[in-house]
């Protein structure tokens, strides 16, 4: 039997169960995080037109540069402030 | 009275159960053992045996015993009083002996004296087995049996640790010998490595440093590239997410470059240094592995560069025209500078035997880093060769010189750099065209003295984006 050691964080897998999702974005705050990449805008500009036109209540919000994770506050600001996450990756 | 349950190394272990009386430890292959045999028989001891099963009653062959005991020299008699050490001699003295046993007239033809020999538990080539095996390693990184039937290069492949590339694996007593490497605590946090920001130990970043190849003497310069990998300025998580090329590449100066083995001579950019390829190797895996940053899920580089392997050299500080890059930043001595780099453009300038003529050929490959129209977006790093250098020595010129006049030559005509301009749509907004305006941001250009000693070739490292917005290069200490 041969032991090695492990290299990894050794992270565990959080045990929780996500929220429900939500029937309809109706009355909901969605927040739109804007990574501050060139254009951007277009697109979350016409996501906000199609969220808010079915009646969702939008937020905007926008880090300081793509290159950093977003500063703990807003973080925390958007936490406070928004019921429903949109979790996209685009380049 | 020392008691037998604490084993040699620290007291760590479990209790080895000693029959009260006489008890030695020997080695068949010890001529003084063989020389105390009907010594031993005579005295009726309980004898252990290191290298033959059935020499004596006690079969220490795995030398777990030898270890707990802390034996070091062969033959080693001791008394043993309710189940604890009382006295021990080692070697052949017939007065020590007779003092021990209470038995006069002890070995009847043989010398006054012997010397013993090494004990096999104490063998270099032994005692990190022994150590990871009996010893109270203080390792706390999970412990993961490999089965009988994988083999152990695929299953470190099998579970994702790898770069592409195979990894030595990382056995308990391959990671106790790599710390040995520092001084440094095996628990002692050394950074928060992203993007999953997981506190890693000297102990995680040993396991890392095993498998990327290091020797314990490169532990130290690995520590501190991942302290300054890990300082906020240099943003490593945007760096590793980034569709852009670029990875950390890490220049070292100082005495424990040489010291170390490591390369900044010729082909100090490439591969077959073992220092220069595990150290930056050893970083990297550290980035993936403990701070979970795999391509194709962080990391979205659009086309990467080889450089994420491994890129790092030692600064050839012995004839460079240049104070060493790290003291130029303020940290003399032993130190790293890591740099958000993107791989090598070659620079040739077989003819330039002036600093200025030089210069003027640094500046027109320079100005096209990343694209000859984006000003103060990029960063780079120019690594001068030692035929280059030598114009640069000649000439009294210094690195503040070289970059005092690569700033004239790089500041640029914005009409020359407006979207549009040349034909081609990349650039900056028209409101510029009347600017002039900087190739490099203040600070945004690293000038490195590295390479074998001909050829007129110096080299570009591109770097990524700049400063504020991106990444700025950091300088740390390398401590024992």
């Amino acid at each position: 039997m041969r032991t090695v050691l492990d290299p990894t964080g050794e992270r565990q897998a959080a045990a929780r169960e996500p929220l429900p999702r939500p029937a309809s974005l109706r009355g909901r705050s969605v927040g739109l995080l804007d990574i501050s990449k060139a254009r951007g805008d277009v697109v979350l500009d016409r996501l906000a037109e199609l969220l808010a036109a079915d009646g969702a209540v939008v937020r905007r919000y926008r880090k300081p540069t793509f290159a950093r994770t977003a500063p703990v506050d807003l973080r925390h600001e958007i936490a406070e402030q928004c019921e429903v996450v949109i979790e996209a990756l685009a380049d | 009275m020392t008691a037998v349950t604490a084993g040699g190394r620290g007291g760590y272990g479990r209790a080895v159960q000693l029959p009260d009386g006489l008890v030695a430890v020997v080695k068949r292959d010890c001529p003084t053992c063989v020389l105390v045999e009907p010594v031993l028989r005579r005295l009726g001891a309980a004898v252990w045996c290191q290298d033959d099963a059935g020499w004596f009653d006690g079969d220490d062959t795995e030398l777990e015993l030898s270890y707990r005991l802390g034996i070091e020299t062969v033959p080693t008699l001791l008394r043993v009083v309710d189940g604890a050490e009382t006295a021990r001699v080692v070697g052949w003295s017939r007065e020590q002996w007779a003092e021990l046993t209470g038995v006069a007239d002890l070995g009847e033809g043989l010398p006054e004296h012997r010397p013993g020999c090494g004990s096999l538990s104490v063998d270099p080539f032994r005692i990190d087995a022994l150590e990871a095996r009996y010893g109270g390693t203080g390792l706390v990184s999970r412990r993961i049996e490999l089965a009988e039937l994988e083999d152990e290069h695929e299953a470190l492949f099998d579970r994702g640790w790898t770069d592409g590339l195979p990894v030595v694996p990382p056995t308990p007593e391959r990671v106790l010998r790599m710390l040995r490497g520092t001084t440094r605590d095996p628990g002692e946090v050394v950074a928060v490595v992203p993007p999953d920001l997981v506190e890693c130990t000297v102990e995680k970043v040993a396991v890392n440093a095993v498998m990327a190849g290091c020797l314990p003497e490169h532990l130290p310069v690995v520590l501190a590239a991942l302290e300054a990998a890990a300082a906020e300025e240099f943003a490593l998580h945007g760096l590793l997410a980034t569709t852009y090329f670029a990875g950390p590449v890490v220049v070292v100066n100082g005495p424990v470059a040489a010291r170390i083995g490591m390369n900044g001579g010729v082909n100090a950019l490439g591969q077959g240094n073992r220092a220069n390829a595990t150290i930056g190797r050893a970083l990297q895996l550290v980035v993936r592995n403990v701070g979970g940053g795999r391509p194709g899920e962080v990391d979205r580089a659009t086309l990467g560069n080889p450089g994420k392997f491994t890129f790092c050299f030692a600064e050839r500080e012995h004839d460079s025209p240049f104070p060493p890059l790290a003291a130029d930043r303020g940290v003399p001595g032993d130190a790293v500078t890591v740099f958000a780099g993107s791989g090598v453009q070659p620079v040739v300038d077989q003819l330039s035997r002036d600093p200025a003529s030089l210069a003027r050929t640094f500046a027109a490959c320079l100005r096209v880093n990343a694209h000859p129209k984006l000003p103060m977006a990029f960063d780079a790093m120019l690594v001068v060769s030692p035929e280059h250098g030598r114009v640069f020595r000649e000439a009294g010129w210094d690195r503040a010189r070289l970059l005092a006049e690569l700033e004239e030559l790089l500041t640029l005509p914005g009409a020359e750099l407006v979207r549009g301009a040349g034909g081609m749509a990349e650039g900056v907004p028209a409101g510029l065209a009347g600017a002039e305006l900087p190739k490099f941001r203040p600070g945004g250009l690293l000038v490195a003295h590295a390479g074998g000693d001909a050829g007129l070739f110096s080299a570009i490292v591109g770097g990524w984006v700049a400063g504020q917005t991106g990444s700025a290069p950091v300088t740390r200490e390398v401590r024992a």
